[in-house]
C-alpha cells in the first residue's frame, strides 16, 4: 500500500475528511447556534443584526459541509452510500432545512409584514435547531454501530429507529455545544443592550452544554462497549479527553473576563478535541457493524482506489492553501461589529 | 409504486428544478463581468447601476442554487448506493476539485459580492465578481465531466463483481476529457449564457416597452443582444459537433433522438413528428436521409437503428427522447433567427422600433429554460436503461434498503418545500424587477445628471 509521510492512503484521506467535519462544526457551529437563539431575541432590530453577523460568511462556511461530503462520497463511498441510505430519513429532513434555512435568511427580512417576519423567524429558529440536533444524533447512531450484515447490507429500523436514547444525548450535546459557540460568536459582533442580552444567554447556554456534556461522557463510558479499550492500548490519547475537559473549563472562564475571541478559540477547540476523540475511537473503522465486527466499514474496506485517492490529496495539497487565502480574505473584510446598510438582509 | 421508478422520479424532480437555477448565475454573472468592467473602464454611472441591479437577481438565484445543489450531492447516497459505490472512485477526484477549486471560490467571494461595495475597493469588487463567475463555470465543468463520464466512460477499469463491482481510475485525464466532456461542457455553458442573456434581454425589453429606465435599458440590451447572438451561432457548432459525439459512442441513443428504428438504413432528419412506439414508425415532417447527411455527409449512408441493439439495451421512452430533443433544437433554431433579426435591426439603427419584437423578447425568458431541461432529459432518458452507458443499469443502482414509503414521504417534503421556494423565487423577482434599477419616483432626475 502507498503511503506519504509513512501513512498509508486510507488514514491521510481519514484525516482529511476529519478535518473537514471539524471545520464544517465549528464554522457552522456558530452559524447553526446563532440562528438557535433567533427567538430568544425579542427585538426585530436585534434578530435582524443576528442574521446579518452571519450574513456575508454563511454561504462560505457551507462549502465545509459540501467539501466534507464530498470527501466522503470521494475517498469511501462505501462509507458514504451506506451511511446516507441507512439513515435515510434524517438526512433528508436534514436537507429539507437546509433549504428551509436558507430561504429564511433570504427571505426573512425581504418584507415588513409583522405576520411574514414572524412567520420566517420561527422557520429559521426550528431550522437551525434541528439541524444542530439531527447533526448529533446521527453521530450517536455512527457510534453505536448500525446493523449491518454481509456486503455491508444495512436491515436496521428504516423510520424512527434513529431516534434512540443515546443518540438523542448526542443530538443535545450537539445543539448545545452549537449554541454556546453561537452566542459567543454573536457577542464578538454586537454592541449594547443586545450584547448585554446575549451574554445573559450565554451564561444559559453553558450551563445547558456543561450538563448535557456531562451526561453524554458518563453514559459514553458506562454503557458503550469498548471505549476504555483503545485507551489501555495507546494511553497517549487519553490526552484528548483531557485536553477536551480543559477546553470545557476554560470556556466560562474567558467568557466572564469578556475575553470572546479567545472563548470563541477555545469552544472551537471543545469540538476538535472531541471529534478527534471520535475518530481516535473508531479507528480504522468509519461504521461499526452491531451484528458481527467483521461486516463493519472500515477505511481500508470502504475506500477508493490508490490511485484516486493520490490524485485527490494532490488536489487538497493544491486546492487547501487556495480555500485558506479565500477565507482569511473574506473573514478579514468582515471583520468587527455588524453595521446594517442597503446591502443587508 | 416501486422503489426504482419512486427513486427515478425523486432525482428528476429534484435536479430538473436545481436546474433552473445554476444557468441563470452563470449567464447573468457573465454579463454582470461585462458590466462591472465597463463602469471600472468608463467610470459611469449607468454600468454601476446595472452592475449593482443585476447583482440582486444574481444573489436570489445563486442562494436558491446552491441550496437545491446540495440535496443532490447527497441525494446520489441516499437514493443510489449501489451507483455511488460504483462510481466513486471516479467521482471522487471530480468531486474534490469541484468543492476545493469552483464551489470554494464561488462562495467565498459571494460575499464580498453582495455585501462587500462598502467594505472593499471597485477594483477588488470586481476581481469578487470574475471569481464568482469563474468559479460557477468552474462547478458546470465538474459536474458535467462526471455526467459524461456516466455517458461515454474512459480512462477506468472494473474491479469485483456483483454488489461489489465498481469502476476504478486508471487515467484521470482521460477521465476527464472522456470522449463527449468537450463538447458537453461547451454546450451547457452556452446553454447557461442563453438563459442568463434572455433573463437580461426580457427584463430590459419590458422596461422599455413601459418607458421606464429607457438609457440604460437599452445599454443592457444591446450588451446581452450581442452575447445572446454569438452564442445562439456557436451553439449550433457545439450541438452538432456533440450529436457526431452520440452518433460515435451512444448509437442507440441518437437513434432514439430521431426514432429511427431500421436495423440498417439511411436516417431521416425530422423537424417534428411523432414516435408510434407499437409500430415502430414516425410521423412528422422531415429531410429523408438527414440524420445521415448530418453524421457521415453523405444521404444515403446507413445509420443502425433501435432495432440494431437488444431490446434491454435500448430507451424505453423513444418518443419522449425525441420530443425532448426536437424542443430544444426547434428552440435553438429560433434563437439564432431572432437574435440575427434583432442584430440586423441594430445595425439599421431600428432595433428598439418595432415593439412586437420587444414583446417577443419579454416572453422569450422562458425558452432557454425549456431548451436546457429538454436538452438534459434527451440526454439522461436517451442513456437509459444504463446509468453508466454499457455498465451498471438504472434498475440496479438504486438504494436496496430503501423502501418505497421513505421516498413518498421525502418526495412530498420536496414538492411541499420546492412549491413554497418557487413561489418565492417568483415573487422576489417579480418585486425586484418593478422596483427597478434605481428609483425614478423619490428622484426622477437623478439618473439624467450622471449622463
Amino acid at each position: 500500500m502507498e503511503t506519504f509521510l509513512g501513512i498509508d492512503y486510507p488514514t491521510l484521506w481519514y484525516l482529511v475528511v476529519g478535518l473537514l467535519f471539524s471545520g464544517y462544526a465549528i464554522l457552522e457551529g456558530f452559524d447553526y447556534g446563532a440562528g438557535a437563539w433567533h427567538l430568544f431575541l425579542k427585538k426585530d432590530i436585534s434578530r435582524r443584526i443576528a442574521i446579518n453577523a452571519i450574513g456575508p460568511l454563511w454561504d462560505a462556511n457551507q462549502v465545509w459541509l459540501i467539501i466534507g461530503g464530498g470527501a466522503l462520497f470521494a475517498g469511501f463511498p462505501v462509507m458514504y452510500a451506506t451511511m446516507l441510505s441507512a439513515m435515510y430519513i434524517p438526512f433528508m429532513l436534514f436537507l429539507m432545512l437546509l433549504v428551509l434555512r436558507s430561504a429564511a435568511i433570504k427571505f426573512r427580512s425581504a418584507e415588513e409584514m409583522k405576520w411574514w417576519r414572524k412567520t420566517w423567524d420561527i422557520i429559521y429558529f426550528t431550522s437551525n435547531t434541528l439541524i444542530a440536533f439531527l447533526l448529533g444524533v446521527v453521530l450517536g447512531n455512527v457510534l453505536q454501530g448500525f446493523e449491518l450484515h454481509e456486503n455491508f447490507i444495512y436491515k436496521g429500523g428504516i423510520f424512527f429507529a434513529f431516534l434512540n436514547p443515546y443518540s438523542l444525548m448526542v443530538g443535545f450535546t450537539t445543539l448545545s455545544i452549537f449554541m454556546t459557540q453561537g452566542a459567543i460568536f454573536l457577542l464578538l459582533k454586537t454592541e449594547g443592550k443586545l450584547h448585554d442580552r446575549l451574554s445573559f444567554l450565554l451564561k444559559r447556554g453553558m450551563v445547558f452544554f456543561i450538563v448535557s456534556f456531562a451526561v453524554t461522557s458518563f453514559y459514553t463510558l458506562t454503557y458503550l462497549h469498548g471505549v476504555t479499550d483503545k485507551f489501555k492500548e495507546q494511553p497517549i490519547f487519553f490526552a484528548l479527553p483531557i485536553l477536551a475537559f480543559l477546553a470545557v473549563a476554560n470556556v466560562p472562564r474567558l467568557v466572564s473576563k469578556k475575553k470572546y475571541f479567545y472563548a470563541l478559540v477555545f469552544s472551537s477547540l471543545i469540538m476538535a478535541f472531541l471529534l478527534m476523540l471520535v475518530a481516535f475511537q473508531l479507528y480504522p473503522v468509519l461504521l461499526p457493524s452491531t451484528i458481527n465486527p467483521e461486516y463493519s466499514v472500515t477505511i481500508y474496506n470502504a475506500a477508493s482506489s490508490q490511485k484516486s485517492l493520490g490524485i485527490m490529496l494532490t488536489i487538497v495539497l493544491i486546492g487547501a492553501p487556495l480555500l485558506a487565502f479565500y477565507f482569511l480574505f473574506l473573514y478579514k473584510t468582515f471583520n468587527g461589529k455588524v453595521e446594517l446598510d442597503d446591502t443587508s438582509y | 409504486m416501486d422503489v426504482e421508478i419512486l427513486a427515478r422520479i425523486q432525482f428528476a424532480f429534484t435536479v430538473a428544478f436545481h436546474y433552473i437555477y445554476p444557468p441563470l448565475s452563470i449567464g447573468i454573472g457573465l454579463i454582470m463581468v461585462i458590466f462591472e468592467g465597463l463602469y471600472l473602464k468608463t467610470g459611469k454611472k449607468e454600468y454601476e447601476i446595472l452592475t449593482r441591479f443585476w447583482l440582486k437577481i444574481f444573489a436570489i438565484t445563486f442562494g436558491i442554487g446552491v441550496a437545491t445543489g446540495i440535496i443532490m450531492e447527497f441525494e446520489f447516497g441516499t437514493n443510489w448506493s449501489v451507483y455511488s459505490k460504483y462510481v466513486g472512485d471516479i467521482f471522487g477526484s471530480a468531486l474534490a476539485a469541484e468543492g476545493l477549486f469552483a464551489f470554494g471560490l464561488e462562495s467565498t467571494f459571494l460575499g464580498i459580492l453582495i455585501f462587500g461595495w462598502n467594505r472593499v475597493s471597485p477594483k477588488v469588487h470586481f476581481i469578487s465578481t470574475i471569481g464568482v463567475f469563474l468559479g460557477s463555470m468552474f462547478s458546470a465543468v465538474w459536474i458535467v465531466v462526471a455526467n459524461s463520464w456516466q455517458q461515454t466512460p474512459a480512462g477506468y477499469h472494473i474491479v469485483g463483481e456483483g454488489l461489489n463491482a465498481r469502476a476504478e481510475v486508471t487515467d484521470f485525464w482521460a477521465m476527464v476529457f472522456n470522449p463527449s466532456s468537450v463538447d458537453r461542457i461547451i454546450h451547457v455553458w452556452q446553454g447557461a449564457f442563453l438563459a442568463g442573456a434572455f433573463m437580461i434581454l426580457s427584463v430590459h425589453a419590458y422596461y422599455l416597452l413601459k418607458g421606464r429606465y429607457v438609457e440604460v435599458s437599452k445599454k443592457a440590451f444591446k450588451i446581452a443582444l450581442s452575447v445572446a447572438t454569438i452564442i445562439s451561432l456557436t451553439q449550433l457548432v457545439s450541438g452538432h459537433s456533440s450529436a457526431d459525439g452520440v452518433a460515435v459512442n451512444q448509437p442507440a441513443k441518437l437513434a432514439a433522438m430521431e426514432g429511427h428504428y431500421e436495423t440498417s438504413a439511411a436516417a431521416d432528419l425530422y423537424l417534428f413528428g411523432w414516435v408510434d412506439q407499437a409500430s415502430k414508425t414516425v410521423t412528422g415532417i422531415g429531410i429523408p436521409g438527414g440524420l445521415s447527411f448530418l453524421v457521415h455527409q453523405d444521404f444515403n449512408e446507413p445509420i443502425a437503428g433501435l432495432n440494431a441493439f437488444p431490446e434491454d439495451e435500448i430507451p424505453t421512452q423513444v418518443n419522449a427522447v425525441f420530443q425532448f430533443y426536437h424542443i430544444m433544437i426547434s428552440i435553438g433554431m429560433f434563437f439564432i433567427g431572432l437574435t440575427l433579426y434583432a442584430s440586423y435591426l441594430w445595425w439599421r439603427g431600428k432595433l428598439f422600433d418595432k415593439k412586437w419584437l420587444l414583446k417577443i423578447f419579454a416572453f422569450s425568458v422562458l425558452l432557454p429554460q425549456i431548451a436546457n431541461q429538454a436538452g438534459w432529459f434527451a440526454a439522461e432518458m436517451g442513456r437509459q436503461p444504463w446509468v453508466v452507458y454499457g455498465h451498471l443499469k438504472t434498475s440496479q443502482a438504486f438504494s436496496q434498503e430503501v423502501s418505497a414509503n421513505q421516498i413518498l414521504f421525502s418526495l412530498i417534503l420536496f414538492f411541499v418545500v420546492y412549491a413554497i421556494l418557487f413561489l418565492l423565487f417568483l415573487y422576489s423577482l417579480n418585486k425586484k424587477i418593478k422596483h427597478g434599477p434605481y428609483d425614478e419616483s423619490e428622484n426622477p432626475n437623478e439618473f439624467l445628471k450622471y449622463t
